[in-house]
C-alpha cells in the first residue's frame, strides 16, 4: 500500500469514528449539563468547598467563580513546584526556579501545557500527579464550563443566568472527562504505555553508556492531556515518546481523543439551543478548516521540496520512524488546531509551508476544532461576527439563534478577536525589539524568526506546542510567554461571559422567511471565509517574514 | 417663527412658495419591475460638495469616525515626513493620496447632506415672520409668530399664512399645503374628527378658522423638517455604532499588524524597505477605508431616499427598524381596498325582476353623490344597459339627496316614491308606509354581508303600496396588484394583519381575496394596541399607518408608527414616520428602503473587507522581496516596481470611494426575495468581487504609472 493510499485511510478512518461518537458524546455531554440531578459523589464535593450547586449565577458571579479558581491553581502549582523537593517521591529532583514555577503553573492552569521544562528531569510524581495531572482535568473542564454559559446565553432568553460555575466544573470532570480518560488510559496500557509509579531505571546501553529511564503514571496523564487538549507530556519528547506512543494504533487513538471532544461540542450546542442543524453548522465549519490543513500540511510533507530531503528521499526530519509524515502531519495539524500541543513529531523540523499551516492553525484563534470548550466559544464568536457582517446583507439588523447582535454584543465580540492577535504581535514585537527573541532562536533568518513568532502564538492561543528550537526556559520567555498564556485564556473569558449575559437578558426575535439561516451551509462557507480572511489578514505580514519566506524559497 | 430666516418680508405680506418643497432633489418612483430605484446621481455634486468636504477635515468632526481619523493621522505624519525630506518624489505622491483618500470620504458625506441642503433652502422660503392673530378673551391681537406660546388660540382668514402647528378648535377652511407636501390641491381643514391638525407655514385659501397652537415656535413641523433634510438632527443609529464599533476594532487590529511589522522588518533586513511612510501607506490600505468614508453617506442617503417619497422619518433609529419589520397592520379602507365600497349585484325578491331593480336602483341612486351611490349608477349602466338619466330630465321629480342622517337617497316621481338605502332606514321606511318587507330581502341580505358585502335594500311606494323591490350588494373592491404584493412580503418574512371596523364576516372575506395573512375585526383602539402589543413580546417588530387621534397609542406603541400627514397633530406626534402625500401603501416601500439601508453598509463592508487581499499581495512583495527574494512569489500581479505597487494600492484604495459614493448614495439594488437567496446573491457580488476587482484595479492603476513615469 502506498504511503498516500495509507494515510487518505487513516484521516478517513479517523474522521468516520469521530462521526460516529460525535452525536452520543455531544448528547451525553448536553444532558450532563441540562440535568437537575447530583451524583453523590459530586455532592460530597459540593459540601466540601461549601458551593450551592443549584444556584443560578449571573455573568459577573460566573466569571468570578472561573477567577478565583483558577487563581487558587496557579498559586497551588506554583508552591507545589517550588517545594516538591521537601515532598515524598521527589525523585531527587530539585525545586523549579520562581519564573519556571510561574509559567508553569500558568501554562497548565490556563490549558496551555507550554513547557519550559523536561518532565522526566525536573518534575515529581507528587507535581506530576497531584499538581499537574489534576490541572490537565479541571482546567479543561472550565474551558467547557465557559463554553456551557455561552450556550446556556442563547439558548435562555429573558435572565441572566447562566449556570453555576462549580456545578459545571464538577459534572465536566466526574461525567465527562472522568469516564473517557479511564476508558482511554486503559487502551493506551493495553496498547503498550507503561502506568507505574517505580523510581528511575538506570541501564547500560549496548555501547556502555548509562541512561536513566523515567517510569511514572504515563498513560493516563497521557489520556488526559489529549482529551483534554492539555498537551503537556509527561516526557519531554512528548508522544514522540515511545512510552506515551508506542505505536501507529496508541497514535491514531491519541489524535481521535484531541479531537473527541471539540467536535462533539457543537452538537452538545445545537442540542442545547434546541436546533441540531445549527450544531452541525458550526461542525462543519471546524471539519472544513481541519482537513483543508490536514492535506496541506500533508501534501507539503509529502512533496518534500528542497535539496536536503530530496536526497533523503522524504521529509523524515524530525519525526518519529514508526509514525512517518502522513500520520505525523495528521497529529501536527490536529495538535495545533485543538489548543493541545502535544506533539508526536517535531514542527521545528517541518517543511517551510507546512510549519506555516501550523502556525496560522493556531492563529486562527484555536477555533477549528480548537480546545474542549475555548473551541465553541471561540467559533461562536466569529459565528457573531460572521453574521453582523453578512446578516445585514440580508436587509435586517443581525441576529443569530434568535438573538439580536446590537452594539453591546459586537463590542464584546470586538474586544474577543482582539486580545490574541494583540498578545502574539506584541509578544513577538516586543522579543524581536528587544534581542530576547534572537538570543533564544537555534536557526538564523525567517525560520529563526518562526521560532520566536511560534512561541509567541502558541502561548497567547494557549496551545502549548513549541518549534523545538527555541530556547524558552529564560527569565524573559518565562515571564512573558507566562503573561501571554494567562491574558489569552481569561481576558476573552471575561468578554464571552459579559456576552453570555447579554444574550440571555435577552427576549429572542422569532424566525421568519426574512431571517439569515445559520444552519444552512451557505452561512458555514460565509463563516469559514470570514475567519480565513480575517485571520489571515491580521498575521499575512507576520507569516510572510517566517514560514512563507522561507517556504517559497525552495 | 424663528429667527433664522433667510429673507426680512414686509410682515403683512406672506410669501406662498410657489415650489414644491423640493424640487431639486431627484425624482424617484418605484420601477416598473418592481425594484425599488431611487435618485440618480449627478457628478457635479461632487464638485459643488467640495468646500463642505474641506470644512469637514477639523479633526474635531473626523474623530466621529474612527477609521477616517487614523487615515487624517496618518496623512499628517506623512505630509511632515515629506516636508523633512523634500526631494522624495514617493513620499509626496503617497501623502498627496493619503490627503485624497481623507478628502473623498469627506466628499461623500458632504454629497450626501448637500441633496438635503437643497431641500431645506426650499423648505426655509416657507417659513416667514408671520404675524399671528392672537385671541385674547374676545379681542384680537397681532403678535410675531415667534412669540406664540402653546395653548395660544389664533385666528387664520383666507391669504393669511398659518403662524404654528395646531389643530383647528373652530371652523372649517380649504388650506394650501404645497409648502410641506409639494401638493398644490387644497385640503379641508376642520375642527373635531380626523382632519384638524394645521401646519404652520401653509396657508389659507378660503373662510376663517380658530387655530389652538401645539408646538413652540422653532420645534414646528417645518422646523424639525428642515434639520431632517439637512441632517443636522441625525444621530447614528444603532447598527450603524455597532458596525463603527468593529470597524474600530479591525482598525486595531490592522494598527498593531502594521506596528508590530517594523521590528519583525528589522530582523529580516528590510528597514529600508519599511519605512514610515510605506508603513503609513500599508495602514490606511489596510484599514476599512471604502466603508468608513461611506458610512455616514449611506444613512444620510437611507433618510433622503424617504424624503424622495416624501416620508419623513423623525429619526434614523425608525429607519433602520423598518428593515427589520415583521408584522405589518394595514388599515383595511385606503390601503388594501380601494376607499370606497362599489355595487357589484342586483338581486331581486321573489316576483321581481332584476332590470326592475336596476331600473328602481339606479333612479334613487342618481341624487346619490356618494361614491357608493355613482356605483349603482355606473353598475345599471354597464349591467343592465341602462343609460344614466339626468335630474333635470325627469320633469316633477323631487330628489332626496342622500345624507348621513337618513342614510337613505330617492326620488318622487309619477306617483312612484322609490328609495335605496341602508337596510334598516328602508325597513323602517317601509313598514311606517305600512309595506311589508318580503321574507327572501332578509335571506339575501345577510348572505350578502356573509360574503363581506354591504347590502343596501331599495324600496318602492307606489299604489301596489310599499314594498322591498330587492337587494344591492356594495362590495369592497381590493386594489389591484395587491395579493402578489403580499406574497412578495411573506416571502421576505413579513406578516401582513388586516384591520378593518368589519364584522368578522365581512373582513374573512376581504382578508381571504386580499391574500393577508391575518385580519383584525370590529377593531377599537383598544384592540390594536393589544394586537400590537402581542406580537411585540413574541419579539416580532410592528409597522402600522394611522392618522387618527384614536390611533396615537398604537402609533406610539409600534417600532415603526407611520403618521398620515392628513391626521391629527397628536398621530403625527406619536408616530416616528410621517407621510406627507398620506398614502397606507407607502409602509410597504418604508420597509423596502430600511432593509436596503442595511444591505448597502452590510454589502460595502464585505466588500471593503474582502479588498485587502489584494493589497496585501502588492505591498508585502514590494516590501520584503529584497530581504527575500522568495516572497516575489507573491507578486502575481506582475506589478512593476515596489514603488508602484505601494503607489497603486493606495491610489486604488481612494478612487474606489470616489467610485462607490453613487452606490452608498442610491443604495445596492434590493428586490423582494428570501433571506437566503439575498445572501447568496450580494455574498456574490460583493464579496467575491471584493475579493476579485482589487486585483484588477491594482494591476491596471500598476500599468498606467509604470507607463507615464518611465523610471518606475
Amino acid at each position: 500500500m502506498s504511503p498516500v493510499l495509507a494515510d487518505v485511510l487513516l484521516v478517513t478512518a479517523l474522521v468516520g469514528a469521530l462521526a460516529l461518537v460525535h452525536r452520543p458524546l455531544g448528547d451525553h455531554m448536553a444532558a450532563v449539563y441540562s440535568s437537575k440531578r447530583h451524583l453523590r459523589v459530586e455532592q460530597w464535593i459540593y459540601r466540601a468547598v461549601g458551593a450551592n450547586p443549584d444556584a443560578e449565577m449571573r455573568w459577573p458571579a460566573y466569571l468570578r467563580g472561573v477567577l478565583a479558581f483558577s487563581a487558587v491553581s496557579v498559586l497551588f502549582l506554583y508552591v507545589l513546584q517550588r517545594v516538591q523537593d521537601k515532598l515524598p517521591l521527589s525523585l531527587g529532583f530539585k525545586a523549579i526556579t520562581p519564573d519556571q514555577a510561574f509559567n508553569t503553573a500558568v501554562s497548565f492552569v490556563s490549558n496551555t501545557n507550554w513547557q519550559s521544562y523536561a518532565g522526566e528531569t525536573a518534575m515529581s510524581h507528587v507535581t506530576q500527579t497531584a499538581g499537574l495531572a489534576v490541572q490537565n482535568f479541571v482546567s479543561a473542564a472550565v474551558g467547557m464550563a465557559v463554553a456551557v454559559a455561552l450556550v446556556r446565553g442563547f439558548a435562555r432568553s429573558r435572565t441572566g443566568d447562566l449556570g453555576n460555575f462549580w456545578t459545571d466544573l464538577v459534572r465536566g470532570v466526574v461525567r465527562v472527562l472522568l469516564p473517557i480518560s479511564v476508558v482511554a488510559a486503559v487502551l493506551l496500557i493495553a496498547a503498550g504505555a507503561v502506568q507505574n509509579f517505580g523510581d528511575i531505571h538506570t541501564l547500560t546501553t549496548l555501547t556502555g553508556d548509562k541512561q536513566d529511564v523515567s517510569p511514572g503514571a504515563v498513560a493516563s496523564q497521557e489520556a488526559i492531556k489529549n482529551l483534554g487538549t492539555n498537551g503537556g507530556g509527561f516526557f519531554n519528547a512528548n508522544s514522540a515518546h515511545p512510552f506515551e506512543n508506542p505505536n501507529g494504533f496508541t497514535n491514531l487513538l491519541e489524535i481521535f481523543l484531541l479531537l473527541v471532544i471539540p467536535f462533539s461540542l457543537p452538537r452538545t450546542f445545537g442540542r442545547m439551543v434546541g436546533n441540531v442543524r445549527q450544531g452541525y453548522a458550526i461542525v462543519a465549519a471546524m471539519g472544513i478548516i481541519w482537513l483543508l490543513a490536514v492535506v496541506a500540511v500533508t501534501w507539503v510533507e509529502f512533496a518534500h521540496p528542497g535539496t536536503a530531503s530530496q536526497i533523503a528521499g522524504g521529509s523524515t526530519e524530525g519525526k518519529e520512524q514508526r509514525f512517518g509524515e502522513g500520520p505525523s502531519s495528521l497529529f501536527a495539524v490536529s495538535t495545533t488546531m485543538t489548543s493541545t500541543g502535544s506533539v508526536n513529531s517535531f514542527h521545528d523540523s517541518f517543511q517551510g509551508l507546512s510549519g506555516g499551516v501550523l502556525l496560522l492553525g493556531m492563529m486562527l484563534g484555536e477555533i477549528a476544532p480548537g480546545g474542549v470548550g475555548s473551541g465553541l466559544y471561540g467559533m461562536l464568536i466569529m459565528a457573531v461576527i460572521a453574521v453582523f457582517i453578512a446578516g445585514l446583507m440580508v436587509g435586517r439588523t443581525p441576529e443569530y439563534l434568535g438573538k439580536k447582535i446590537g452594539t453591546r454584543e459586537i463590542k464584546l465580540a470586538a474586544c474577543y478577536i482582539l486580545v490574541t492577535p494583540a498578545l502574539v504581535l506584541i509578544g513577538t514585537a516586543l522579543a524581536m525589539a528587544l534581542g530576547t527573541g534572537e538570543s533564544s532562536m537555534t536557526n538564523t533568518g525567517a525560520h529563526g524568526f518562526s521560532e520566536v513568532l511560534y512561541a509567541y502564538t502558541s502561548a497567547s492561543n494557549n496551545n502549548g506546542s513549541a518549534f523545538a528550537g527555541f530556547a524558552a526556559n529564560t527569565e524573559y520567555h518565562n515571564t512573558m510567554l507566562g503573561l501571554c498564556m494567562a491574558l489569552g485564556r481569561f481576558l476573552p473569558m471575561v468578554f464571552v461571559l459579559a456576552l453570555a449575559g447579554s444574550l440571555a437578558g435577552q427576549k429572542p426575535v422569532p424566525d421568519t422567511a426574512g431571517t439569515l439561516r445559520t444552519e444552512k451551509p451557505l452561512f458555514t462557507g460565509l463563516l469559514v471565509g470570514a475567519i480565513m480572511i480575517i485571520t489571515g489578514l491580521t498575521f499575512f505580514p507576520a507569516l510572510a517574514l517566517g514560514p512563507l519566506a522561507e517556504g517559497l524559497a525552495t | 417663527m424663528t429667527t433664522d430666516t433667510t429673507r426680512q418680508e414686509d410682515p403683512m405680506s406672506t410669501v406662498t412658495p410657489s415650489r414644491a418643497p423640493h424640487p431639486d432633489a431627484p425624482t424617484a418612483h418605484r420601477h416598473p419591475d418592481g425594484r425599488l430605484g431611487a435618485g440618480l446621481f449627478d457628478p457635479g455634486q461632487l464638485a459643488r460638495s467640495l468646500p463642505d468636504a474641506l470644512r469637514k477635515l477639523d479633526p474635531r468632526v473626523m474623530i466621529k469616525s474612527p477609521v477616517m481619523f487614523v487615515v487624517l493621522v496618518g496623512s499628517v505624519v506623512t505630509t511632515v515626513l515629506a516636508v523633512r525630506d523634500p526631494g522624495d518624489w514617493f513620499g509626496w505622491t503617497i501623502t498627496a493620496w493619503l490627503w485624497l483618500t481623507v478628502v473623498f470620504a469627506n466628499l461623500a458625506e458632504a454629497v450626501a447632506e448637500g441633496r438635503g441642503k437643497a431641500q431645506a433652502d426650499t423648505l426655509r422660503r416657507a417659513k416667514t415672520d408671520t404675524v399671528a392673530r392672537r385671541l385674547a378673551g374676545e379681542t384680537e391681537e397681532r403678535v410675531p409668530g415667534t412669540g406664540l406660546r402653546v395653548g395660544d388660540l389664533v385666528v387664520c382668514e383666507a391669504g393669511d399664512i398659518i403662524p404654528g402647528d395646531g389643530d383647528v378648535v373652530e371652523g372649517v377652511a380649504s388650506v394650501d399645503e404645497s409648502a410641506i407636501t409639494g401638493e398644490s390641491a387644497p385640503v379641508i381643514r376642520e375642527s373635531g374628527g380626523d382632519r384638524s391638525a394645521v401646519t404652520g407655514g401653509t396657508k389659507v385659501l378660503s373662510d376663517r378658522v380658530v387655530i389652538r397652537i401645539t408646538t413652540k415656535p422653532g420645534e414646528t413641523f417645518i422646523d424639525r423638517m428642515i434639520n431632517l433634510v439637512e441632517g443636522a438632527a441625525r444621530q447614528k443609529t444603532p447598527n450603524e455604532i455597532a458596525l463603527n464599533i468593529l470597524l474600530a476594532s479591525l482598525t486595531i487590529v490592522f494598527l498593531l499588524a502594521v506596528v508590530t511589522l517594523k521590528p519583525f522588518a528589522i530582523y529580516a533586513g528590510a528597514d529600508r524597505q519599511t519605512s514610515m511612510i510605506v508603513l503609513t501607506a500599508l495602514l490606511v490600505c489596510l484599514i476599512p477605508t471604502t466603508i468608513g468614508a461611506l458610512l455616514s453617506a449611506i444613512g444620510i442617503a437611507g433618510m433622503d431616499r424617504l424624503v424622495q417619497r416624501n416620508v419623513l422619518a423623525m429619526s434614523g433609529r425608525a429607519v433602520e427598524a423598518a428593515g427589520d419589520v415583521s408584522t405589518l397592520l394595514l388599515d383595511k379602507t385606503g390601503t388594501i381596498t380601494l376607499g370606497n365600497r362599489q355595487a357589484s349585484e342586483f338581486v331581486p325578491v321573489r316576483g321581481v325582476t332584476a332590470a326592475e331593480v336596476a331600473d328602481a336602483a339606479q333612479l334613487s341612486s342618481l341624487a346619490d353623490e356618494t361614491p357608493e351611490g355613482r356605483s349603482v349608477v355606473v353598475l345599471a349602466k354597464e349591467a343592465y344597459g341602462l343609460r344614466e338619466r339626468h335630474q333635470g330630465e325627469l320633469a316633477g321629480a323631487e330628489w332626496i339627496a342622500f345624507t348621513a342622517q337618513t342614510r337613505m337617497s330617492g326620488v318622487d316621481v309619477d306617483g312612484r316614491r322609490i328609495r335605496k338605502g341602508a337596510a334598516g332606514s328602508v325597513v323602517a321606511w317601509v313598514r311606517e308606509r305600512g309595506g311589508t318587507v318580503a321574507e327572501d330581502a332578509d335571506t339575501v341580505a345577510s348572505r350578502i354581508s356573509e360574503a363581506g358585502g354591504t347590502p343596501l335594500l331599495v324600496a318602492v311606494h307606489d299604489d301596489r303600496g310599499a314594498r322591498v323591490l330587492g337587494v344591492i350588494h356594495l362590495k369592497d373592491v381590493v386594489k389591484d396588484g395587491m395579493r402578489e404584493r403580499f406574497a412578495e412580503l411573506r416571502r421576505m418574512g413579513i406578516k401582513t394583519i388586516m384591520i378593518t371596523g368589519d364584522n368578522p364576516l365581512t373582513a374573512k372575506a376581504i382578508a381571504d381575496e386580499a391574500g393577508v395573512d391575518d385580519f383584525l375585526a370590529e377593531a377599537t383602539p383598544e384592540d390594536k394596541m393589544a394586537l400590537i402589543k402581542r406580537e411585540q413580546a413574541g419579539g416580532k417588530l410592528v409597522a402600522m399607518t394611522g392618522d387618527g387621534t384614536n390611533d396615537a397609542p398604537a402609533l406610539a406603541q409600534a417600532d415603526v408608527g407611520v403618521a398620515m400627514n392628513t391626521g391629527t397633530s397628536a398621530a403625527k406626534e406619536a408616530g416616528n414616520m410621517v407621510d406627507l402625500d398620506s398614502n397606507p401603501t407607502k409602509l410597504i416601500e418604508i420597509v423596502e428602503i430600511g432593509k436596503q439601508l442595511l444591505i448597502t453598509r452590510g454589502a460595502l463592508t464585505t466588500f471593503s473587507i474582502a479588498n485587502d487581499v489584494a493589497k496585501y499581495f502588492a505591498i508585502i512583495p514590494a516590501m520584503f522581496a529584497v530581504a527575500y527574494p522568495s516572497l516575489d512569489k507573491l507578486n502575481i500581479m506582475g506589478l512593476a516596481s515596489p514603488e508602484s505597487a505601494i503607489l497603486s494600492a493606495v491610489v486604488f484604495n481612494a478612487l474606489i470611494i470616489i467610485a462607490l459614493v453613487p452606490l452608498a448614495l442610491r443604495g445596492v439594488r434590493y428586490r423582494p426575495m428570501s433571506a437566503d437567496r439575498m445572501l447568496r446573491r450580494n455574498l456574490g457580488i460583493y464579496g467575491l468581487g471584493g475579493l476579485i476587482a482589487p486585483f484588477l484595479g491594482i494591476k491596471l492603476i500598476d500599468v498606467l504609472i509604470s507607463s507615464l513615469i518611465p523610471g518606475l
